[in-house]
């Protein structure tokens, strides 16, 4: 039966307050998830408040500067600061965003940060991405042929180039990999352990729709299952939520096509 | 034991995410769903026709209506319709929300039988009147 509360080692309690911002004019307060495996503790939303005029302007200034300053033992996962990485994808403000490309200005009142949703926790806001790349594997993310390598670049022409990366820049070649859309989708909550979700879907779209691999039979078998692809009801969280602008549920849609087309 | 793809124990997680590997079904059903859904549609419009025209009648003038070999072919096809795409939805329902795999496989098996009982008793009912 689907479990619809949480277990009780992982109700989330109230956590400390700390004050960062004494004398400041420009207050916010970031409620940020925090668990730690080392202890027995229940998960807790520690409360800091801090002076924006000494941080940026994105949620993930506001992270690194509690970080610095504030509490170093806050444990969460960023690296390029500008929406290229997707290492800092997290749930502010009850979406599920890329902490260094939403502005703190956007969101309304105190700012709750969680982790990436219905994933297991490693620590604070680091969710455990093993199976989400597992899964990723699974649908051989690489240039797929049995024609022998030409002796130079495989040709494309800039129409089918723009199958992957879309008129506008949004095709799924766009695709970080912050797996914002995959923990944002409900069918994945439920069935994540066989269903691929959007990110893994989108990015084996990617291969299916380029001219130069040839093993889109192949590929569009591999999905062929009633959990693996057909657990997406196009719910549009995926898309809604996607950081990138990107439109997993179209390309989901696309593969649905392409089963039926083939029949 | 717990399912191949089930998180848990010392699984490796390229196993556990390709776990059975492909059923390579599924279109059939999604493609059925669309279909009768398409068929609800049209034959819910007939319904309601059915239902307004029906308003007033006693039970003479309607088993009499509901005779009419063209009314009877209509419901005995929104019956089939109606029952074949519950069937298919409640069986997504079942597969979303019951990992317990003894739960699923009884559910989905009770659902099969009640509709199926329930079709043929709806069809059986209409023959009887227009036969």
């Amino acid at each position: 039966m689907a479990q619809f509360t949480l277990p009780k080692n992982s109700k989330v309690k109230k956590g400390d307050k700390y004050n960062g911002a004494n004398g400041a004019t420009r207050k916010r307060i970031f409620k940020v998830y925090r668990w730690d495996p080392d202890d027995e503790d229940n998960p807790r939303l520690d409360e800091y408040t801090i002076d924006l005029d000494k941080c940026g302007p994105m949620v993930l200034d506001a992270l690194i500067h509690i970080k610095d300053n504030i509490d170093s033992t806050l444990t969460f996962r960023r690296s390029c600061r500008e929406g290229i990485c997707g290492s800092c994808a997290m749930n502010i403000d009850g979406t599920n965003t890329l902490a260094c490309t939403k502005d703190i200005d956007d969101c309304n009142g105190d700012i709750k940060v969680r982790p990436l949703p219905h994933m297991p926790v490693v620590k604070d806001l680091v969710p455990d991405l093993n199976h989400v790349y597992a899964q990723y594997e699974t649908i051989e993310p690489w240039m797929k042929t049995d024609s022998p390598a030409p002796d130079r670049e495989r040709l494309q022409s800039s129409e089918d180039a723009n199958l992957l990366n879309g008129d506008d820049g949004n095709g799924p070649a766009g695709c970080i990999l912050c797996f914002c859309c995959s923990t944002s989708c409900p069918s994945y909550w439920w069935n994540g352990d066989r269903f691929m979700g959007p990110a893994v879907l989108l990015q084996a779209y990617r291969w299916i729709a380029d001219t130069r691999d040839e093993a889109t039979g192949e590929r569009l078998d591999n999905l062929e299952d009633p959990f693996r692809l057909y657990r997406c009801h196009t719910i549009m969280n995926c898309t809604n939520t996607c950081p990138k602008g990107l439109n997993p549920a179209k390309a989901i849609a696309e593969i649905k096509k392409l089963m039926v087309t083939r029949r | 034991m717990s399912h191949k793809w089930e998180a848990g124990g010392m699984k490796n997680p390229l196993a556990r995410a390709r776990g059975l590997g492909s059923a390579h079904h599924g279109v059939g059903n999604w493609i059925r769903l669309r279909v009768t859904a398409v068929a609800n549609v049209i034959l819910s419009v007939w319904f309601i026709w059915f239902v307004k025209s029906s308003i007033g009648l006693d039970h003479a003038e309607f088993t009499g209506m509901l005779a009419n070999p063209l009314n009877a072919i209509a419901m005995i096809l929104l019956v089939i319709s109606v029952f074949y795409h519950a069937t298919l939805g409640c069986r997504e329902i079942v597969e979303d929300y019951f990992h317990v795999e003894w739960m699923k496989i009884s559910k989905l098996v009770g659902i099969y039988l009640f509709f199926l009982a329930a079709g043929i008793a709806c069809i059986f009912s209409v023959l009887k009147i227009a036969l």
